[in-house]
């Protein structure tokens, strides 16, 4: 019986224990232990889902019973399933680091609240994902949004405050811009279930009202996975948030907004209309090349190391755009792939600026020379993490960029591989600027001796470092799962 | 006229100005709603619009002041956009269905059922209702868990100033509060009335326009009007913060447990027909249930960010 409500409990779980932690109040620790527990639960739930469609099928669930498109429908596949496991397991691994890493970054009294909104943030984002209705989409991106502009405005730092106001607007509008979207498709279909979108909007034909709602629909979703040049608030909230919540961010809100992209493109206005119709590969070539050079470059003038990781993931997210660009199933393979390898490296390489700013206070490049000997494991995973970035064979991130080349040469396009290889390289820059200062510098003799850092926050890193060796050793689940999430996107009609 | 009050709000650079015409801006388009028939979302948007937010914004203003710097950045990139998507939107409304006009998809797939079964399936004469508790009830949840985060985002930036342990002086111990009798009695007489009406709205939701929305915010104002007359400490005497800030976890709590209960009971999430033998029965006092959750929530949550604006500026009654 239990089996049947999963979907439902994916989101409900979460839902519910944010007031119960809420509630808890003072009893700080055992809302941390609570919201822990919780997020384990989430991810052995996805790991479920995931089992469920791993050939191919889909799960539906009615809420209230009522069938879609009357009612709200959850809809699992492997697509979804994959954006599920990566969100609910980067939360597993973020909840227990949370507890030490907020220790010195967020007030005591505030604490109950960072958890209360760390999951409504994985609820939303869980709900977004597994929705199949584009005005729940809506809901739940509210939730998630207003939950992550609060995350970030409990950084200490004073600009924190500033940063998140910055995304709270470029947020709104980008989610009126959605909101505007779904409306003039409602009012040209009469439905706001997706699968029942898509089958009405191929019988619509030409249409302005339909095109303006596209436009909209692909500013709106731009403007929240930082669509270069609509990512001009992300620098900012990345790199004054409480560490913990830059990485949870970082490594899943961009890649659901990526998800959600997929999703209009493919399942909704279907590849025909999207991409033969619209054209808008022509906007996301250029886009995504133009970010990976220019972030890229600018990365590497950023003193402070998370706002330079913040940078870096506008090009990965430009790498990603590349990949939906080619429409090729090789394309998207490499887009859905590198979504959930930019996951597993950028979790890694923010948790381990969390455990560097635990000791040091802040994360910039200056203060870090010669930690590298005083905290060998976390600038051990920062390195790993940094190889993977870079795309070094063996870890994930030569897995996302070999397909992605390989998309790029299937059509022709050389120029693209090529830009796509010299982000990388600029990428092996800004990643020994931090090995160098970290490893061959001197440590100053005035600076402040500092140890490694507590294994509360060494072990999630590693764990994922670990994955990102992992899959990127053995690439078949990853590979065959999202390659067939492609080949049914584009086989959808 | 909302384009001229819209404009206007863009000139005037006195922000208290500036808030009336929001109030104007928001009650005109509660009429146009009312025009087009949706008098549900009228009522929505006269409270909220022109109630709520109004006494929000100038608790805002009495902490930031009232005039507008003028900006420095020069305005021509940001009007450009805004052309355009101006544009972009007239552009895509040459080819919208005719308004109005009864062959339009929007009325011809969803909606037939909403409007010919519902009464039937779900028994109450309220459509909006219908849709809202029952049919998308998952959705209104999702607006409740947004109200309840939004309070969150207050409470992180600014707090709620602790209350003081005794309770407050009889007023006639005090020094400080000028006593203002025709004010005072006018509230006296209005609150009860106000609170009496927000129960109505809130429990007459299934046959009239209303629902727990609308009733939350009502009821909310009746305990701002009470602030606002007798001063901030004898109001979180009335409503301790504490017994507030439950209760918003608790409405949420209410409706997402709901949700569980029908779970327990055989049916899908939000599945009201399980609640009772009676599928009729069962939706009934689903929607019941539920509403009030909505209600809680919103109550507590507006008292809430209006206590944690007037901890930073109302001392006394001003």
């Amino acid at each position: 019986m239990i089996s049947h409500h999963l979907p439902a409990l994916q989101v409900v779980v979460p839902l519910l224990a944010a007031p119960l932690c809420f509630l808890l109040g003072r009893y700080r620790r055992l809302g941390w232990i609570l919201s822990t527990l919780v997020s384990w639960l989430c991810l052995l739930i996805a790991l479920q889902l995931a089992y469920q469609v791993v050939d191919g099928g889909q799960i539906h669930y009615a809420f209230g019973g009522w069938a879609p498109p009357w009612g709200i429908e959850y809809r699992v596949d492997q697509l979804n399933a994959l954006v599920l496991l990566i969100v609910s397991g980067i939360a597993a691994v973020m909840f227990p680091y949370s507890w030490n890493s907020i220790q010195n970054e967020v007030d005591p009294e505030q604490q109950p609240l960072f958890f209360t909104c760390m999951l409504l943030c994985l609820a939303g984002l869980l709900g977004i994902t597994i929705t199949g209705d584009a005005f729940n989409l809506f809901v739940l991106l509210e939730i998630s949004s207003l939950s992550t502009y609060t995350l970030i405005s409990l950084g200490r730092d004073r600009r924190a405050l500033t940063a998140s106001f910055q995304y709270l607007i470029m947020g709104t509008i980008g989610a009126t811009f959605i909101l505007i979207g779904v409306g003039i498709l409602y009012m040209l279909t009469g439905t706001l279930n997706m699968a029942d979108l898509s089958d009405r909007i191929g019988n619509i034909g030409e249409s302005r009202a339909l095109q303006a709602g596209f436009g909209f629909l692909i500013v709106g979703i731009g403007l929240k996975l930082a669509m270069f040049p609509l990512h001009l608030w992300l620098p900012n909230a990345y790199a004054f948030a409480p560490s913990v919540v830059s990485a949870f961010i970082a490594a899943t809100a961009t890649k659901v907004a990526v998800y959600v992209m997929v999703r209009y493109l493919f399942t909704i206005f279907g590849p025909e209309f999207s991409f033969s119709a619209m054209n808008i590969h022509w906007l996301f070539i250029p886009a995504g090349l133009i970010a990976v050079l220019f972030t890229s470059i600018v990365a590497l003038f950023q003193r402070d190391i998370k706002r330079m990781l913040a940078y870096s993931s506008v090009a990965q997210i430009g790498y990603m755009l590349v990949g939906i660009g080619l429409v090729s199933t090789t394309g998207l393979t490499a887009a859905l792939l590198h979504l959930f390898n930019h996951a597993l490296m950028k979790g890694a390489l923010f948790l381990s600026m969390g455990a560097v700013c635990y000791r040091l206070g802040n994360t910039l490049i200056d203060n870090m020379d010669g930690i590298g000997r005083q905290m060998p494991w976390t600038m051990g995973a920062f390195v790993a993490g940094g190889l993977s970035i870079i795309g070094v064979p063996l870890t994930v991130g030569f897995i996302s960029k070999w397909y992605l080349i390989l998309a790029a040469l299937e059509q022709g396009w050389w120029p693209v591989a090529v830009i796509v290889l010299l982000g990388s390289l600029i990428a092996v820059i800004y990643v020994w600027r931090v090995v160098e200062a970290a490893y061959l510098h001197q440590r100053p003799d005035q600076a402040k001796t500092v140890k490694e850092a507590p294994a509360s926050l060494l072990v999630p890193t590693w764990i994922l470092v670990l994955a990102n060796f992992y899959f990127g050793i053995d690439a078949s689940f990853t590979v065959g799962f999202t390659s067939s999430a492609a080949t049914t996107l584009f086989g959808a009609p | 006229m909302l384009t001229v009050t819209a404009i206007a709000v863009v000139r005037f650079r006195r922000l208290f100005t500036v808030v009336m015409l929001f109030g104007i801006y928001s009650l005109l388009s509660a009429m146009i709603f009312v025009v087009l028939d949706a008098v549900d979302v009228a009522f929505t948007e006269a409270a909220v619009g022109a109630g709520i937010s109004t006494v929000l914004m100038l608790a805002t203003l009495v902490t930031t002041g009232r005039h507008e710097k003028p900006s420095r950045r020069h305005p021509l990139l940001p009007l450009v956009v805004v052309t355009m998507t101006g544009a972009g939107l007239i552009w895509g409304t040459f080819d919208m269905p005719g308004f109005g006009n009864p062959e339009d998809p929007v009325h011809h797939h969803v909606a037939d059922r909403y409007v010919s079964e519902s009464p039937k399936e779900i028994g109450i004469p309220n459509m909006v209702t219908s849709v809202l508790a029952s049919y998308r009830g998952y959705d209104t949840m999702g607006e409740v868990i947004v109200v309840f985060t939004a309070l969150m985002g207050v409470l992180s930036l600014i707090g709620i100033r602790p209350q003081k342990k005794q309770p407050p002086a009889p007023p006639e111990n005090r020094t400080t509060s000028r006593p203002r009798p025709v004010l005072q009695v006018m509230a006296i007489l209005l609150i009860p009335f106000i609170i009496l009406f927000a129960l109505y709205v809130q429990f007459h939701g299934d046959y009239g326009p209303g629902g727990g929305f609308q009733a939350g915010v009502i009821f909310a104002a009746a305990i701002i009007l009470y602030t606002l007359n007798f001063g901030l400490d004898d109001a979180m005497f009335l409503t301790p913060p504490k017994v507030v800030l439950r209760l918003s976890a608790l409405g949420v709590l209410i409706y997402a447990g709901t949700g569980v209960i029908s779970m327990l009971r055989g049916g899908n999430y939000l599945d009201y027909n399980v609640l009772s033998q009676d599928p009729l029965l069962g939706q009934h006092l689903g929607i019941l249930v539920i509403e009030l959750g909505v209600g809680i929530t919103v109550a507590a949550v507006m008292i809430a960010i209006f206590f944690a604006f007037a901890g930073r500026t109302i001392k006394h009654p001003v």
